[in-house]
C-alpha cells in the first residue's frame, strides 16, 4: 500500500488514542492498511485513505468508533495463562469466603473480556467451586469496549480452533454442545456472565464495587497516562480487599501506588489501604 | 528427555505431529497402527501417546483399552489426535482412558496446549 499522508496518520492516531486508549506508532500503520480495508469498502470508499480524508473532513462520530473496534487486538482464549485462574479457585476464592460474612455475594469484573472467554473459563469454575459448597452468590459482570466481540461473547458459540486452545476436554464435554461446525456453550454457564459494554477510559463506579477484577492484555496497548488513569479508576471500584488480576506482560509498578503486587503470587495485585485518588 | 509414541496410519500426519513434538523437546517414536502400537509398548512403555482413532488392523480405541489393561499400561498420558469430533467420540475415549483429546486439523499451539494441560510440558 502506499503509506498514508503523515497529516491523515496524525489525525488517526489522536483520534483513536483518545476513544480507546490505544497507542498507534507509525510502525503499526500496516495495521491501518488490514484492519481498515474492510471497513473502506463496506462504507462505500475507494481507500483506506479515502475513508480516513472523509471522516477527518466531516468529523465523522460514528465512523471514528467503528474504526477504534476495528483497531482493537481481541485474541483471547479459555483459561490463559492458567495460574490467575488456578490462584482465582485456590486461593483468591477461599480468602474472600473467610473475609466475608456467610450469604455475601461475590462480585467479579473482567473488564477488557473480548470474545468472552476469560468471563467464562471464570464462570465454569465457579459452577465447579459450588458443586462442593465452596463458594456462594457470585455475580460476574464482563465489559469490553468493541460491539463486535460482545456480541461474540453473548452468542457463546466458539469454532474448534477455539474450544481446543487452553480448555480442558473434560470441561468441552461437561459444559458444551455441538452446534454444526461450532460449539456451544451451555446456558447455564452463558447466563452466569452479565456482559455489558463499557470503556475503560470512562467512570466505571456505575458497574459498582467489585472483590475481584481481572484486567488482563489490555493496557499494554495503552500509553502511560491512560494506564494510570485506568488502573487507579479500578482502584475505585474495588472493595478493601479486593483483588487484581493483569496480564503476564503488565505491572503497576511505576505507575501507580494504588496496587501492591503480592511477592510470591505474579500477576496478582491488592489495593494499598487507604490509598486515595490524588484530587 | 520424554518420549512419545505417535499412532497414525497417515505418514504425513505422523511426519508432521514428530516435527511439533520434537520441536518440544520428545524423543519420538512412530506406529502405523493399534497392533504395531501395543508391540512398541510391550518394548518400552513410552511417556505420552498420541493417538488416532480409524486405522486399519486395530483402531486407537481398541489399543487404548487393551494398553490400560497391560502391566504398566496405566502410565502413558494418552491424548487422541482424530478428525472424530463429536461429543459421543470424546466421551467413550475419556472413559477408555484417554486423558486428553485433539480433534483435528490440528497445528503445533494445540498439540502444546492440550500437552500443557495434562502436565507432559
Ligand atoms: C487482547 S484482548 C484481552 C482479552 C482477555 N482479557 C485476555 O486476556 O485474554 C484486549 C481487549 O481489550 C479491549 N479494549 C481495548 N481498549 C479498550 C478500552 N478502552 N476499554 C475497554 N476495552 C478495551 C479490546 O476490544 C479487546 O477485546
Amino acid at each position: 500500500m502506499n503509506a498514508l499522508p503523515d497529516h491523515e496518520f496524525q489525525f488517526i492516531a489522536r483520534e483513536i488514542r483518545a476513544r480507546s486508549g490505544l497507542v498507534l506508532t507509525p510502525d503499526k500503520s500496516y495495521l491501518l492498511e488490514t484492519r481498515l480495508a474492510p471497513i473502506a469498502r463496506k462504507e462505500g470508499f475507494a481507500s483506506v485513505l479515502e475513508l480516513i480524508s472523509a471522516v477527518r473532513v466531516r468529523r465523522d462520530d460514528r465512523l471514528l468508533w467503528v474504526i477504534a473496534d476495528a483497531l482493537t487486538t481481541n485474541e483471547t482464549f479459555f483459561f490463559r495463562d492458567k495460574t490467575p485462574f488456578d490462584q482465582f479457585r485456590d486461593l483468591v476464592v477461599p480468602d474472600l469466603m473467610k473475609a466475608r460474612p456467610p450469604g455475601a455475594r461475590l462480585r467479579i469484573w473482567c473488564a477488557a473480556c473480548s470474545s468472552g472467554q476469560e468471563p467464562y473459563s471464570l464462570a465454569m469454575l465457579v459452577q465447579e467451586l459450588r458443586a462442593v459448597g465452596k463458594i456462594g452468590d457470585v455475580e460476574i459482570v464482563a465489559t469490553d469496549i468493541s460491539d463486535r466481540v460482545m456480541e461474540k461473547a453473548r452468542a457463546g458459540l466458539y469454532s474448534q480452533f477455539e474450544v481446543q486452545r487452553g480448555l480442558p476436554v473434560q470441561m468441552l464435554v461437561k459444559h458444551f454442545e455441538k452446534a454444526g461446525d461450532l460449539w456451544r456453550l451451555s446456558e447455564r454457564i452463558r447466563s452466569m456472565v452479565r456482559f455489558q459494554r463499557h470503556n475503560l477510559l470512562e467512570d466505571a463506579r456505575v458497574l459498582g464495587k467489585f472483590d475481584i477484577v481481572y484486567c488482563r492484555n489490555v493496557l499494554i496497548y495503552f500509553e502511560g497516562d491512560a494506564k494510570r488513569r485506568t488502573l487507579e479508576m479500578i482502584a475505585g471500584t474495588m472493595a478493601e480487599d479486593g483483588v487484581l488480576f493483569l496480564g503476564a506482560a503488565e505491572t503497576t509498578l511505576g505507575i501507580t501506588d494504588a496496587f501492591a503486587s503480592s511477592p510470591d503470587r505474579r500477576g496478582l495485585y491488592r489495593r494499598v489501604a487507604g490509598w486515595r485518588r490524588a484530587a | 528427555m520424554k518420549s512419545c509414541l505417535v499412532v497414525d496410519d497417515s505418514r504425513v500426519i505422523r511426519k508432521v505431529a514428530r516435527r511439533i513434538l520434537e520441536d518440544l523437546r520428545f524423543q519420538i517414536d512412530e506406529a502405523a497402527d493399534g497392533l504395531e502400537a501395543l508391540n512398541a509398548c510391550r518394548r518400552t512403555m513410552p511417556d505420552a501417546i498420541l493417538l488416532d482413532w480409524n486405522m486399519p488392523v486395530m483402531s486407537g480405541i481398541e489399543f487404548l483399552r487393551q494398553l490400560r489393561r497391560e502391566e504398566g499400561g496405566e502410565r502413558p498420558v494418552v491424548v487422541f489426535c482424530t478428525t472424530e469430533n463429536d461429543v459421543d467420540h470424546i466421551t467413550e475415549a475419556l472413559k477408555a482412558g484417554a486423558n486428553e483429546y485433539i480433534m483435528k486439523p490440528f497445528d503445533g499451539e494445540i498439540i502444546q496446549s492440550k500437552f500443557s494441560e495434562v502436565g507432559l510440558i
